[in-house]
């Protein structure tokens, strides 16, 4: 425990010390980044200068890849983290604060692109384009892949410590609609997540829910609130790890890291089908080193470097050329290659403007009842 | 010390004040100028804001389920100010009454918390209140201890010890922020009651007064304005704490700050944010008016 724990806490892919987080509420200084570190303008081959800034989630990149990709391009990469899509989206409304590479979740693509904040890919340059699985090529939240290039895909569950739970939780009533483990759950605070899961248990597609519906499941959560000990933000595994709580819904592969060190934990896709999302390297409009962002995004599409990667992070990935060089104990993995009748019943969520307030507003209400 | 007017010495005032004017009008001033305007504004697409001059989010701002959230953060802010003033008092009268040789490192020691950044302090407290933590840990073992004392005179042992939640409830939330602002309340305390005269206290013990009618009816007295500071700088930034609620906070912990930070991230819903931290200001300059209010009539007195 202690300062292990602590700098654990700090150390996972969506759950960045909250507090940093805070800084993205006020006043963007653009060009603040761009302006600083650049002491002698060293050019390369392509006309940039040999650096290159990304913006990534925490705990989501190869242990060696920034320096491999130094050594193979002379390219010194910079890369500061964020904690959730919302810092990215809120960070940029103000403007490019100069990152060159970004890496948004399907629902922010679209949403970024529909803002203009994207600028288009040039495919030209991905020579390991054709390493991508064919069903990543296109997608409904990218259309042709024009703004978008799949770095890893990842799947919403339950997970939860064997020894304290009776079967498998194989359903969302466990964490939506029962008592059975009270003060025992743990429920992502991402009203969007909660409420399309519920429609999942409700029967309904993700991307189906009308103001009715998210009446009678606001109805469900008031509810099933005093049963639930915390909402939390992407730290699941945290509270799973600590015996804070039992049961928590989470990304497969935030357990699939955590299972690699407890035995007692496992995860499940409930029966009902569940949601997806899936992370993708963007440019964002206002970078200054386009091609070296091209060039990175291939780096990372080649097999051998796509695989050293996933060997750290344990997320699904879509590269296919990477993830046949990985051992079975990865590729076999049913947390994080999920059986495929269970994946069938997933859906990817669309971005909806129009329907974001309403889950924000009713998910205030739950909270305040 | 007499008391010089800063309008018999408007030259050196202006060269004093120019600075910190300046500071404040680039970087509170300006900034907030535009979130004021943001507040009548609406939303237009994803990331322009239409300034219009509607009052909408006020009204939205104020509908019952954001004013109840503001009376409950309210009323935490004033449970945790409570907590505070009865704790930090004795504490303040312990430094103030402490040898010379102490006095410092007392002081030292309310001060050290402030080295310490507010994040890895709260980080800290919930490793001692978790589930499997310290506080917890430490009360099994009581429990257990107990529990073979009663087995050795030959009782039932006790049942199995259940942790108590104290962490991710409002209790959690009460405790976070009375250990985060306790030194806010003792420091103005202290000066209050290091400047008070204590001949008087003696005299009015040596006039017959119990120890407890000499602490209210002079020295709480005395330290009144100390007290009334030590409140007001709490109670302000007990009223928009942000970091605490959200970490060790349960399910019905929000406090207004969570909303308000929701709502420019989650929600992504700039104009109502601005709406809602402009009617938690407008509560925060209310307070601080009430209190110039009451300074006022004081000095009249």
């Amino acid at each position: 425990m202690d300062i292990k724990t602590l700098i654990d806490n700090a150390q996972n892919r969506r759950s960045l010390l909250k507090g940093m987080g805070v800084a993205a509420v006020g006043l963007t200084f653009t060009g603040a980044l761009a302006g600083c570190g650049e002491k002698e303008a060293k050019k390369l081959a392509n006309g940039e200068e040999a650096s290159l800034n990304l913006y990534n989630w925490d705990d989501y990149m190869g242990e060696t890849t920034l320096e491999d990709f130094k050594e193979a391009g002379g390219v010194d990469v910079k890369m500061d983290l964020f904690d959730t899509n919302d810092t990215l989206f809120a960070k940029f409304r103000a403007g490019n604060p100069g990152y060159d590479l970004i890496v948004p979740s399907n629902d922010f693509v679209e949403r970024m692109a529909k803002a203009d904040m994207l600028e288009k890919i040039d495919k030209a340059q991905l020579s390991n384009f054709k390493n991508i699985a064919p069903e990543f090529v296109d997608v409904d939240y990218d259309k042709g892949r024009e703004y978008s290039v799949p770095y890893t895909w990842l799947a919403l569950g339950i997970g939860y410590r064997k020894s304290k739970v009776q079967g498998v939780p194989d359903s969302w009533k466990y964490l939506f609609d029962s008592d059975q483990y009270k003060g025992r759950i743990a429920l992502l605070s991402e009203a969007g997540d909660v409420f399309r899961l519920c429609a999942k248990y409700m029967g309904k597609s993700v991307n189906g829910l009308t103001p009715a519906d998210i009446k009678t499941i606001e109805a469900m959560l008031v509810k099933q609130k005093p049963f639930i000990a915390k909402f939390h933000d992407d730290d699941g595994q945290d509270l799973l790890a600590k015996g804070e709580v039992d049961l928590v819904l989470e990304y497969n592969g935030d357990i699939a890291q955590l299972m690699t060190e407890d035995d007692d934990i496992d995860f499940v896709i409930p029966k009902e089908g569940s949601q997806l999302n899936s992370d993708n390297f963007c440019i964002p409009k206002g970078a200054k080193h386009p091609k070296n962002a091209h060039a990175f995004i291939n780096f990372i599409l080649d097999a051998q470097n796509g695989k050293k990667v996933t060997e750290t992070i344990l997320y699904p990935t879509p590269n296919a050329a990477a993830k046949e060089l990985m051992p079975d104990s990865y590729k076999k993995n049913p947390v994080i290659y999920p059986p495929a009748d269970k994946l069938a019943k997933c859906e990817y969520a669309k971005f909806n403007p129009d329907i974001q307030p309403l889950y924000e507003e009713a998910f205030t209400r739950v909270r305040a009842s | 010390m007499a008391e010089q007017d800063w309008k018999q010495q408007k030259r050196p005032f202006a060269a004093v004040s120019l600075t910190p004017l300046f500071w404040t009008l680039l970087f509170f001033v300006i900034p907030m100028a535009f979130v004021w305007f943001y507040s009548f504004g609406r939303n237009v697409g994803l990331t322009d804001i239409d300034i219009v001059g509607t009052l909408d989010n006020y009204k939205r701002a104020t509908e019952w389920l954001y004013l109840s959230i503001f009376l409950k953060s309210l009323a935490v802010a004033a449970l945790v100010t409570l907590i505070c003033l009865i704790v930090g008092f004795p504490v303040a009268m312990a430094i103030t009454f402490a040898s010379e040789k102490w006095r410092p490192w007392l002081l030292l020691g309310i001060m050290l918390p402030f080295w310490t950044n507010l994040l890895i302090r709260t980080y800290a407290l919930m490793i001692v209140m978790g589930q499997q933590g310290y506080a917890n840990k430490g009360l099994e073992a009581l429990w257990g201890g107990a529990s073979w004392l009663k087995t050795l005179v030959g009782l039932q042992p006790m049942e199995t010890w259940e942790p108590l939640p104290l962490l991710y409830n409002n209790f959690a939330v009460v405790v976070g922020l009375v250990y985060v602002h306790l030194p806010f309340m003792v420091l103005p305390l202290y000066s209050a009651l290091d400047r008070l005269d204590k001949s008087l206290i003696e005299a009015s013990l040596d006039l017959g007064a119990g120890h407890l009618k000499t602490l209210f009816k002079v020295v709480v007295p005395l330290a009144a304005p100390g007290i009334i500071a030590g409140v007001m700088i709490t109670l302000i930034p007990a009223l928009g704490a942000y970091l605490t609620p959200d970490l060790m906070g349960g399910t019905d912990s929000q406090m207004i700050a969570n909303v308000i930070e929701r709502q420019f991230k989650r929600a992504n819903d700039w104009p109502f944010g601005a709406a809602l931290s402009f009617l938690l200001i407008y509560a925060m300059f209310a307070l601080i008016a009430l209190q110039g209010m009451r300074k006022k009539t004081g000095e009249v007195k």
